[in-house]
């Protein structure tokens, strides 16, 4: 136990050599590079177990060191162990390696195999990392891996241009909230001076309110940036349908479990930061966007964008618990959350696998009968995500969402549209299974489908038992989740099931469950095929809701309509300003180099010439004094030699 | 008186010696006729009292240096049927009488060269002999140096080559 | 002795004269040699002359000057002799105008 307390670092490391090596791999080698990966996850996820372990114990450990100077200071990134981290890591790696076992059947005829396997490596040991931070900076550098991940994952059939696209929007809106969080981490470092969480007294968590309340909710609301980007809160949310262009087990594991709770992990982790004005504005874009990204599903036709949806309107939730219920009302919704929404795009994913790649509900029906195991599984999943009373995980990690709304003191709001948002999921929910696993199959696809291979089909029987039991977990009759959590023995104790408000809002939740259940199976379950009823009845209300509230169109013609304008004024400018300068210089250059050529040949060249010819003539004219007479020369010689008399005695006084 | 005489005599026969010597056609007779000059100065030597340089003079140059001449005049016969003078002969002499005039000018215009001779002069052979081996031995042995270099660079000059022998037939 | 010292001098510059004039003016190789010879008895002729009238014959120092004079003109005649030999064998001629293969 102590070795893992001591070397948390492994529990990253592992995936990310899994990926190092396997992006060294030839495509063809498919089993190494699926067994590398697998066995990696595996691996972290035995150490994820043991560390989660040691934390029962009260194994705790922080530890930082040096990353490089600058100035008189250096970056420091460290690593943590606590019981936040530590049921992060056994989550993410559990879920990690079941849909990693679930690729192994899915991804099987596709030609990239190898580089899927790396990726998701990757991806594992970023989000491993992110969890196990001890330094804001070490996070951040996780964070943004992760969504490097999570980029060229959407991305994977590159070749399809909308999933290019939907990968570079990926990108580029989490990319803006990205900006928030950066400045707020500025901010935080310049305040206290150091990026460490937990540092001994001196990280930055330990500081109590920083510089004011005005300041400390500036940061906190900074930093939240980050997460409304990651989570796809309100502003931030068109990218995460989008995003469901990647492979099926990519949207299970990044746009459902891990990578979006990201962001709530983010607030979780620094919630110390968080005062209660930050607080109010988590609650309420939380409260907000469950309601909103749930209406929207209910207009959706694509299996996997109904997921996707749903998550948005769960991750609000989250964001809600954090914000009303402190760290462990939303890490429960988290966690229960995760294992049933892989469950559901797993399960999607099998569908989508029997239909032979056909994603839309209209053309499903009746699997029911052709693919039972997975219609058990989704079923259960559903009926977590719904919050079906007591058995299923989902009714007490909302239930405990739910309740602490009702407590909060600020405002009664978000309680209300936490209630509204609950009948909305088990609506479209139900809706949904309708139309997948009920009625008479629409297509000759759906007649012929065959149930999944047993790779797939058994990580949904997991995570469905998952999903019913990790519920138990956290009930308020055993609040073991959230002792663990806080640092406290949890005792057990059925009394408290039957407290006044509590009782009050699990019954008013199970109602508001059964309404929707009912009224959504009655709409849907009798209707035949042909158009969707509540298009009939209310044609422009499921158009808008359809086309999500026209939040995309909104964005195109401001957002992206001012940034191309800019970005052609800046093409203008380099192209005709820039570029001319660049080309007036060079012509000067030319023109000068072609004088230089010119006075060089003229002048130098031709100087030289000249004085040389002159030198040749002149010597040429001068030999010819020397003719071989020898008499001559005397004669000459003898008249210098009077001449020379002469000057002498009658030249000087 | 008598020696104005003598000198006159002798002055004339060197004069008219060296004369004849450059104009003469036949150059058997100039050589004779440079002889003659070269005897006339031995007595003008004897009679500036320079008895060794008077016969040394005899000596060297009408035994030796004249004779000299004539062999040579005889072994390069066959080149006298052009005519004697070169083309440019007219200016040649100007510029000798150029030259003459010029140092007869200046001896005439230099001042103390008109009196008469000091005390006799004694040159015994003795002193000659002394002087040689004290102060000018350098010079003595640079002589012998020079004469044996001179007899043999002019052997050797003059030396007809024997015939080459002839390269093997290709 | 009553002959002024002026009289050898002009003596000597006369056979000079005619020295340099027979030099510059005759074809023949051989006597340029002479009239070089005649120039060299000229100057040796000086020699003796200005010993003679000097302040300090008992010196012998123009003696000395001539003898060595001699002995050098003559050595410089047989070499020079000895080259018009050696160039007549070559070139068939001793006339000194067709000696000219140093021109420029």
């Amino acid at each position: 136990m102590e070795f893992i307390v001591k070397h948390i670092w492994l529990i990253p490391a592992a995936p990310l050599l899994a990926a190092g090596a396997g992006a060294l791999l030839p495509k063809r080698r498919r089993r190494s590079g699926a067994g590398l990966a697998v066995g990696a996850v595996g691996v972290s996820f035995l150490l994820s177990c043991a560390a989660f372990w040691a934390t029962l114990h009260g194994g705790r450990a922080t530890s930082h060191f040096r990353w490089f100077d600058f100035g008189a200071t250096s970056a420091q990134l460290g690593w943590m162990l606590d019981p936040l981290g530590a049921i992060m890591a056994v989550m993410v790696a559990l879920v990690s390696l079941l849909i990693f076992i679930y690729s192994l059947g899915y991804m099987a005829g596709d030609g990239n195999f190898t580089r899927f396997f790396c990726f998701m490596s990757l991806f594992a040991a970023a989000m491993l990392g992110m969890v196990l931070a001890n330094s804001l900076l070490l996070f951040f550098i996780c964070w943004e891996l992760v969504g490097l991940a999570s980029y060229l994952l959407i991305g994977f059939w590159f070749q399809k241009p909308a999933a290019a696209a939907a990968a570079r929007k990926a990108f580029i809106t989490t990319r803006i909230g990205d900006l928030g969080f950066l400045v707020g981490m500025l901010a935080l470092y310049s305040k206290t001076g150091t990026l460490l969480f937990y540092d001994g007294g001196g990280g930055c968590l330990e500081q109590g309110v920083i510089g004011g309340v005005a300041v400390s909710t500036a940061i906190a609301l900074l930093i939240f940036c980050g997460a409304i980007g990651k989570s796809g809160q309100l502003p931030l949310h068109v990218w995460l349908p989008d995003a469901m262009e990647g492979p099926t087990p990519v949207s299970a594991l990044i746009h459902a479990a891990t990578m979006v709770a990201a962001g709530v992990f983010l607030v979780a982790r620094v919630y110390p930061l968080m005062t209660p004005q930050a607080l109010q504005v988590v609650t309420w874009v939380g409260a907000l966007t469950a309601v909103f990204a749930a209406a929207i599903a209910v207009a959706q036709n694509d299996i996997k964008r109904i997921l996707a949806y749903s998550t948005v309107s769960q991750l609000g939730y989250m964001m809600m618990g954090l914000g009303a219920g402190g760290v462990a009302v939303g890490m429960f919704h988290l966690t229960t959350h995760a294992f049933f929404k892989a469950l559901l795009f797993l399960g999607a994913g099998s569908v989508i696998h029997g239909c032979h790649d056909e994603q839309d509900i209209r053309k499903m029906g009746g699997l029911r009968k052709r693919m039972p195991v997975t219609f058990a599984a989704y079923a259960a999943g559903m009926m977590a995500l719904c919050g079906v009373p007591l058995f299923f995980s989902g009714f007490w990690s909302k239930d405990a969402i739910l309740g602490a709304a009702d407590h909060w003191s600020a405002s009664r709001g978000p309680f209300y549209l936490g209630l509204f948002g609950a009948f909305l999921t088990a609506f479209y929910m139900t809706r949904q299974v309708c139309a997948v696993f009920f009625g008479k199959p629409a297509t000759g696809e759906a007649e012929r489908a065959r149930e999944s291979a047993p790779v797939m089909t058994a990580p949904l029987l997991i995570l469905a038992v998952l999903a019913v039991a990790a519920g138990f977990f956290g009930t308020p009759a055993w609040p073991w989740f959230q002792r663990y959590l806080e640092g406290g023995r949890a005792g057990f104790d059925l009394s408290r099931l039957l407290d006044g408000r509590a009782l009050t809002v699990m019954l008013l939740s199970t109602a508001l469950v059964a309404a929707g259940i009912t009224w959504g199976g009655w709409i849907y379950g009798r209707a035949g095929r042909g158009t969707d009823p509540f298009e009939k009845a209310r044609p422009a209300l499921f158009a808008c809701l359809r086309r999500k509230f026209f939040v995309d169109e909104f964005y195109a013609a401001t957002v992206v309509r001012l940034t191309a304008a800019f970005a052609m004024f800046c093409d203008w400018l380099d192209r005709v300003v820039l570029d001319g300068a660049v080309r007036a210089v060079s012509w000067l250059a030319v023109a000068l180099a072609r004088l230089n050529r010119s006075v060089d040949e003229s002048v130098v060249n031709g100087g030289f010439d000249a004085g040389t010819e002159a030198v040749r003539g002149s010597g040429a004219w001068v030999s010819r004094f020397q003719n071989g007479q020898a008499q001559r020369y005397l004669r000459v010689i003898g008249l210098a030699f009077c001449g020379l008399l002469i000057l002498l005695l009658w030249g000087s006084p | 008186m008598l020696n104005e005489i003598a000198f006159l005599l002798c002055a004339t026969l060197t004069l008219a010696g060296a004369v004849a010597a450059m104009t003469l056609r036949n150059l058997v007779h100039c050589a004779l006729c440079a002889a003659g000059a070269f005897a006339g100065l031995a007595a003008i030597y004897l009679q500036l009292d320079a008895e060794f340089a008077g016969f040394a003079q005899l000596l060297v140059y009408v035994g030796a240096v004249a004779i000299l001449i004539v062999f040579t005049i005889l072994l390069t016969r066959g080149a006298e049927i052009q005519p004697a003078a070169s083309p440019s002969w007219r200016m040649g002499v100007t510029v000798g009488a150029l030259v003459t005039a010029c140092l007869i000018g200046s001896i005439a215009a230099s001042p103390g060269l008109h009196g008469s001779p000091p005390q006799t002069v004694q040159a015994p052979v003795k002193r000659i002999g002394e002087q040689l081996m004290n102060q000018y031995v350098m010079p003595l042995e640079a002589i012998g140096l020079l004469l044996t270099a001179a007899l043999l660079g002019a052997v050797i000059i003059a030396l007809r080559e024997p015939p080459k022998p002839e390269p093997p037939a290709p | 002795m009553t002959t002024p010292l002026a009289h050898y001098l002009i003596l000597a510059a006369l056979l000079f004269g005619v020295g340099l004039a027979g030099a510059l003016a005759r074809r023949n190789a051989i006597l340029v040699l002479l009239g070089l010879e005649l120039m060299l008895n000229a100057a040796n002729l000086n020699f003796i002359a200005f010993w003679r009238f000097s302040s300090h014959p008992g010196e012998l120092t123009g003696l000395m000057f001539v003898l060595f004079s001699i002995a050098i003109g003559a050595a410089e005649a047989a070499i020079g002799l000895a080259l018009v030999i050696a160039i007549h064998r070559h070139r068939r001629t001793a006339q000194v105008d067709r000696f000219d293969s140093l021109k420029g």
